[in-house]
């Protein structure tokens, strides 16, 4: 599904390389994570994937179901269902939640050749999803993000990621500012869309999250590399040990 | 203190091409502004009010030429049901016009007024004007008291079922009109105008609006979309005692506009709310002077005005709140942003507080920025394409303006043809 073959990335601004040959694959249905120190490109990776300014492809490829991505807009990166989930999501004031939900769904149906959806179809489905995530009508009318709190933000992602049925999705530190009861609601969420269609591809810093989405396979990420890859107990060895003993083995 | 000999020059010149209506009740009036003008001059290029916007082309004896602009949008407030006033350049069109006749409110012509003698019209016409002449002086209002020959009196006695909509054709491009209108409006009392339409190739409007205790007067106007028309408006505003005036101007295009605002609260908690929301591209040069003098207590006033530049375009906010001694729990706010979607386009801002009471709340903010390229990637990467996005944000810029629309109604339309104007540029 998702195909990262040796990319190499460097700011724009500077001449300052972040990934230096990242390798990675996400079969349909399967849930990776992503663990490393600060710095080692994880989000830098999750940008590159989905589209932001101000990062240089140099070198390597990244294509979902052969698509190649590193080509297209953001946009069309997301109507072919590619979809982050923000560590930080961005507050819009002026831009309604419910409006901005719908013009989205409705952007991504008329990109792929699809009817959009009607006001009463969609407010039927967004309903659903929100009454899941525990996200009641208040929050869907007020602009988006914001004056959300940490955890309304991040059930935030979720609802969009819900009502977009993204084919890959990408949660950065999506537990990073959630207490127990939030993170368990979040990860309740991303579990509901747990699919054999979907892949997933979590990054986050600590094991706990990892509790709640179980990974399939986990990768240890430092100084711009996957550095070593393998099941659910290497996210408890990091927990146990820290990253010292791994990136010492590595070296 | 002597004028400048330019302004002398210049102010002559353009009294020379006007003759001012002979007789009637407002003749008084009409001579004591010409003698405003003879005194203050018009403006020029060194009055330090007009250090923005160069006035050149609204005093100049013979308006520059404006040509017509013609397009398929549906008339503005067309879908609503209202009592329709026209002017054709200036001039009214009895055939397009409604009756005047509506329950809660007497129609006038300015016209009809001089050989009547309506005492409230005449203890309104020229005096408001008068008294906005300090501190700061606003000859081209003077101008339009003294010589302006056309326009309505609107006095409101009671609740009028509809609005009252002011339609302002432009069909002569070398149309040069002068409008004065004035409203009274009763204790208790209350009304919604609309005014709409380019008006002219040069239009000198001046509005005098006296919002008696308890009484509240929604106005909200669109300048039309004629490119190349030039306009410079005044309105001043009395309010008493517990009233609530609101105003809402919607710009769109025009390659020169001067709207001028000064509001008095002279009455306990008076509430006025002044904002307007414009969009322009490439010579368009806008400009928002607004004055508003508290003199009450407990009175709330806000100045809302949002800026959408493009491709060369100027935006100009010259804001003052003025709080007087006696007026204790002030509540002003005013805010003038511009958002400027491309490098070549400028935003002056000139935002003033002068404060003499002591137990007052007053904000103030002044903004210009680009889109925000956080908020428009994470729109984006939820699939939305990237002219839709930035329409969205712009919409959003604009919206705290638009939001002090009262009717939803008309509010929704504004912004769907705020839309239509972005989308048109993509």
């Amino acid at each position: 599904m998702l195909n990262i073959n040796n990319l190499h990335v460097q700011l724009e601004e500077e001449d300052k390389q972040i990934l230096k040959g990242v390798n990675l694959t996400v079969e349909p249905g399967k849930v990776h994570a992503i663990m490393g120190p600060n710095g080692s490109g994880k989000s830098t990776l999750s940008y590159v994937l989905s589209g932001k300014g101000g990062y240089e492809v140099t070198e390597g490829s990244a294509t979902l179901d052969g698509q190649d991505l590193l080509e297209q807009e953001a946009e069309e990166r997301a109507a072919a269902g590619l979809f982050l989930a923000f560590q930080y999501p961005v507050e819009i004031p002026g831009v309604g939640n419910m409006t901005f939900l719908r013009t989205a769904v409705n952007a991504q149906r008329k990109a792929r050749g699809e009817d959009e959806l009607s006001a009463a179809e969609f407010l039927k489905e967004v309903r659903a999803q929100a009454k899941s995530l525990k996200i009641d009508a208040e929050m869907l009318k007020r602009p988006v993000n914001v004056g959300f709190s940490g955890g309304e933000k991040k059930r935030n992602e979720i609802l969009q990621m819900a009502m977009l049925q993204p084919k890959m999705c990408i949660l950065d530190e999506t537990d990073s500012g959630l207490d127990v009861d939030a993170m368990k609601l979040v990860a309740e969420g991303v579990n509901a869309l747990r699919s054999e269609n979907r892949g997933f591809l979590v990054i986050t810093h600590y094991q706990r999250l990892l509790d709640h989405i179980k990974p399939d396979v986990v990768h240890i990420m430092a100084n711009g590399r996957i550095v070593k890859t393998g099941g659910p107990e290497l996210a408890l060895e990091v927990e146990n040990n820290g990253y010292a003993d791994i990136l010492a083995e590595v070296e | 203190m002597a004028l400048p000999e330019l302004n002398q020059t210049a102010t002559q010149a353009r009294l020379s091409s006007l003759s001012q209506p002979e007789g009637g009740c407002l003749a008084g009036a009409r001579h004591a502004a010409l003698s405003r003008v003879q005194t203050t001059g018009l403006p020029g290029r060194r009055d330090e009010y007009w250090k923005y916007t160069q006035p050149d082309t609204l005093v100049q004896a013979v308006a520059p030429e404006a040509s017509v602009f013609h397009h398929d949008e549906e008339p503005m407030f067309g879908g609503f049901d209202r009592l329709k006033i026209v002017f054709v350049d200036g001039v009214f069109d009895e055939s397009a016009s409604d009756d005047l006749e509506l329950e809660g409110v007497r129609i006038d012509r300015i016209s009809d007024i001089s050989n009547q003698d309506i005492h409230w019209a005449k203890d309104l016409y020229g005096v408001l004007e008068a008294r906005g002449q300090s501190p700061v002086a606003r000859p081209l209002a003077a101008l339009n008291t003294a010589f302006a020959r056309e326009g309505v009196a609107i006095h409101v006695t009671g609740k009028p079922s509809k609005p009252i909509n002011l339609i302002y054709m432009h069909k002569s491009e070398k149309s040069d009109v002068m409008l004065h209108h004035v409203i009274r409006v009763d204790p208790g009392a209350s009304a919604t105008i609309l005014e709409n339409g380019p008006a002219a190739s040069r239009f000198n409007k001046c509005t005098e609006i006296d919002i008696a205790d308890g009484a509240s007067l929604h106005l909200i106007c669109a300048q039309g979309r004629d490119h190349e028309r030039r306009a410079a408006t005044h309105m001043f505003a009395r309010l008493g005692k517990e009233t609530t005036f609101k105003s809402f101007t919607l710009t769109v295009n025009g390659v020169l506009t001067r709207n001028e605002t000064v509001v008095e609260l002279l009455g306990d908690n008076a509430v006025a709310h002044v904002s307007g929301a414009c969009v322009g591209d490439g010579d368009f040069h806008h400009d928002d002077t607004v004055f508003v003098t508290h003199d009450a207590v407990n009175c709330e006033s806000r100045q809302v005005f949002k800026k959408v530049l493009r491709n060369g375009a100027t935006g100009v906010f010259q804001g003052k709140i003025l709080v007087k001694n006696k007026a204790q729990k002030t509540d002003g706010y005013q805010i003038s942003q511009a958002l400027m979607l491309d490098d070549d386009s400028q935003f002056l801002a000139k935002p003033e507080l002068e404060i003499y009471a002591d137990d007052v709340v007053c904000s103030h903010g002044s903004t210009s920025g680009a889109i925000d390229e956080n908020a428009l990637f994470y729109l984006r990467s939820r699939g939305i394409p990237n002219d839709a996005a930035t329409d969205l944000l712009t919409l959003a810029f604009l919206g705290e303006a638009v939001d002090e629309i009262e009717d939803q109604e008309i509010a929704t339309d504004i912004v769907e043809r705020l839309e239509n104007w972005l989308i048109r540029r993509r």
